[in-house]
């Protein structure tokens, strides 16, 4: 929805507030299902485990028919814009890298994947030589490596390239 | 006097020279967290939680961890004034009324007497609020001595209701965001009856959701998003600050007892009931405005409109761990995240903490008094170090944040999953802001979940399932009343205006 909108110029909030609103409905609905499906009622030994949850979810959901309804009775010439294309560009930027930044740390362990990342992001945003982005990504990792796994040794997930170097 | 007896204890434990070197160690760390954007107080003392882990082990440790993260909240506090004066760009919520009056001060070349008054007046609120924190918590915390499980619901009942009565955003959707909260908190096993709720067979479920994770996700992920929309281009006045310019604005400042005073207490009472810095901040800056006999110059660079929302503010900040600490029940999000690390450490918040955790309490409240001090020092003498952490271009400091909230999110519980769910919080976070849906009750929710549902449970077992315990007694009573009351403020304020404007 919100990447469609971005490629014709701005997203009105309107759009976007119906939309959040509608998900929470779910969300509410999701969780009186749940709730209905543990019992919402009295046990002998008390209250059962859907009961509280169970209020949960209603209040959730009239709380967003409101929100959903006052959303609604926005006037399209009176719309916000919730983001423009450009704005959404540069949040997509930092948050892109980041997704796959987060999948890397599985394959490679945090460091090595964080060292990539801050260069990828100093290189490709801030245009930063070579030479400059080695030493911050490195220099930053080197102080968490010490931080972490020296000082108050709380591992950190590791890749094949510190098996190779016998930090494990 | 008990209290002043347990305190002199207290700053025998907090003067040690280990707890003394945290205390600067957190409050530096705090300011450089209040000044980066996307680092806050809440998500940064959250990402440090996990390393209090094997501290809090050792004899004595709790108290080390709690200063330790403590002073990074004052730090943190202190550090929003720096970026809203020098450059319009409020570090922290509750430092947005601070740059109404502190950023025309600053291009006027008046950087360093704003920078003092803010610090000055910082210290003030907070010295303020502790000395209110070290003589009511004891009373608050005996008087709850008695609370049985309906008081305790009341107490978190007027909690969630001041929420919906006294934020600015909509009701609606401070009760969605209330409720999300309290229905995350709830995924997992049931408590009472083992049961697993919510989870829809995922196994990674099973432990339910973390607070620590939404705060880091909400608070960190969230802010760099909004932060990089703005496209930020950094232009920041000089921080020049010297001796000179401390004693010049040090000796203006008593002219400013009054409004001092008056944001003090509007602050100290924001922050104990939740209401929170940052509408204690704008508050004050409007109550100063109001009484103010140059109220017409406000917003051109006004000592005293720095004075009063940092005041307020630092106020706030501080006496919110009053009901933290009493009732087990936070007045501001970063109050929320240390009693999460309270429940980590094994220790119970609420009013049986000062019976029987005495060193720990007192030891807590004496390094407030010092911490405010090392932040004070910190502050004034290191601004033009922190001021240049805010030069340094966002394509260096954006990733290393985002790789900071992986770290701390990761060691949460050394789980990988759970840096996916906190990439979900950030976008979460994002949306909550662009939508005007408040971020603080959803995490109070997520961490006084498990404990309000509890709470309701055992009163509802004692009644038989009788909502009538909550009015059984005068107590109970008038604070279901109090809060009722507040959950109807919107539709009560809306009828007044109604029949104001016929």
């Amino acid at each position: 929805m919100e990447k469609g909108g971005a490629r014709h110029g701005a997203i009105g909030t309107k759009g976007v507030e119906l939309v959040v609103a509608a998900l929470f409905f779910a969300l509410g609905a999701l969780v009186i299902f749940d709730s209905r499906r543990l019992g919402t009622g009295w046990a002998d030994d008390g209250p059962q485990a859907g009961y509280f949850p169970f209020y949960l979810g209603l209040i959730i959901c009239v709380s967003s028919l409101v929100t959903f309804f006052k959303a609604l009775t926005i006037r399209p010439e009176r719309d916000k814009v919730f983001v423009d294309s450009a704005q959404f560009k540069l949040v997509l930027a930092v948050f892109v890298p980041t997704v796959v930044y987060v999948g890397l740390i599985g394959l490679l362990g945090i460091y090595v994947s964080s060292m990539l990342f801050i260069g990828f992001f100093m290189r490709w945003q801030g245009k930063y030589s070579w030479l400059k982005l080695g030493m911050v990504s490195v220099g930053v990792m080197g102080v968490f490596f010490f931080v972490f796994e020296m000082w108050f040794k709380v591992p950190l997930p590791k890749g094949p390239l510190e098996a190779a170097l016998g930090l494990n | 006097m008990e209290e002043i007896r347990s305190l002199i204890e207290g700053f025998g434990v907090a003067l040690s020279l280990k707890n003394v070197g945290l205390m600067f160690v957190g409050v530096i760390l705090g300011v450089v967290i209040g000044v980066l954007p996307g680092l806050g107080g809440a998500n940064g003392v959250a990402i440090l939680l996990p390393l209090t882990f094997s501290m809090a082990q050792s004899p004595g440790g709790t108290t080390s961890a709690i200063i330790l993260l403590s002073c990074i909240y004052w730090g943190a506090l202190f550090g929003g004034a720096i970026t809203s004066i020098l450059f319009n760009i409020p570090g922290e919520p509750w430092s947005v009324a601070t740059t109404f009056d502190g950023y025309p001060l600053a291009q006027q070349g008046r950087a360093g007497a704003a920078l003092t008054a803010a610090f000055t007046s910082s210290f003030v609120g907070a010295f303020i609020a502790t000395v209110v924190i070290t003589f009511l918590s004891p009373i608050v915390a005996g008087f709850a001595l008695q609370f049985g499980p309906p008081e305790f619901f009341s107490v978190y009942l007027l909690t969630f209701c001041a929420f919906v009565g006294m934020s600015k955003e909509p009701p609606a959707k401070t009760l969605t965001a209330m409720m999300t909260g309290f229905a995350l908190a709830a995924v997992g096993t049931d408590p009472v009856t083992g049961t697993l709720r919510l989870t829809f067979g995922s196994v990674e479920l099973l432990s339910g959701f973390d607070f620590l994770i939404a705060v880091i996700g909400l608070f960190g992920i969230g802010e760099i998003l909004l932060t990089m929309e703005e496209g930020l281009a950094f232009k920041g006045a000089d921080a020049k600050i010297n001796m000179k310019v401390v004693m010049q604005t040090w000796k203006e400042l008593p002219r400013y007892w009054a409004t001092s005073m008056r944001s003090s207490i509007v602050g100290c009472f924001m922050g104990i009931v939740p209401g929170g810095a940052t509408p204690a901040s704008f508050m004050a800056y409007g109550g100063a405005q109001r009484f103010s006999k140059d109220g017409a110059k406000f917003g051109t660079g006004k000592i005293e409109g720095v004075v009063a929302p940092e005041t307020a503010a630092h106020a706030a900040g501080t006496s919110a761990l009053l009901p933290m600490l009493t009732l087990g029940v936070p007045g501001s999000p970063t109050a929320a995240v240390l009693l999460g690390g309270l429940l980590i450490w094994g220790l119970q918040p609420g009013p049986m903490l000062f019976v029987e955790q005495k060193e720990f309490v007192w030891g807590l409240i004496a390094s407030i008094y010092l911490g405010n001090i090392a932040g004070l020092i910190v502050v004034l003498t290191c601004v033009p170090l922190f001021a240049a952490i805010l030069r340094i271009p966002f394509a260096v400091i954006a990733p290393v944040i985002m790789v900071v909230c992986a770290i701390g999110a990761y060691t949460v519980k050394t789980n990988m999953f759970d840096v996916w769910m906190m990439l979900m919080f950030g976008v979460l976070g994002y949306v909550f802001k662009k939508l005007n849906y408040p971020l603080a009750p959803l995490v109070l929710a997520i961490v006084l979940g498990d404990r309000a549902e509890a709470s309701f449970r055992q009163a509802m077992l004692v009644s038989e399932g009788q909502m009538s315990i909550f009015f059984s007694n005068g107590l109970v009573g008038s604070i279901t009343g109090l809060a009722l009351f507040l959950l109807a403020w919107p539709v009560i304020s809306m009828l007044i205006a109604k029949a104001k404007g016929k």
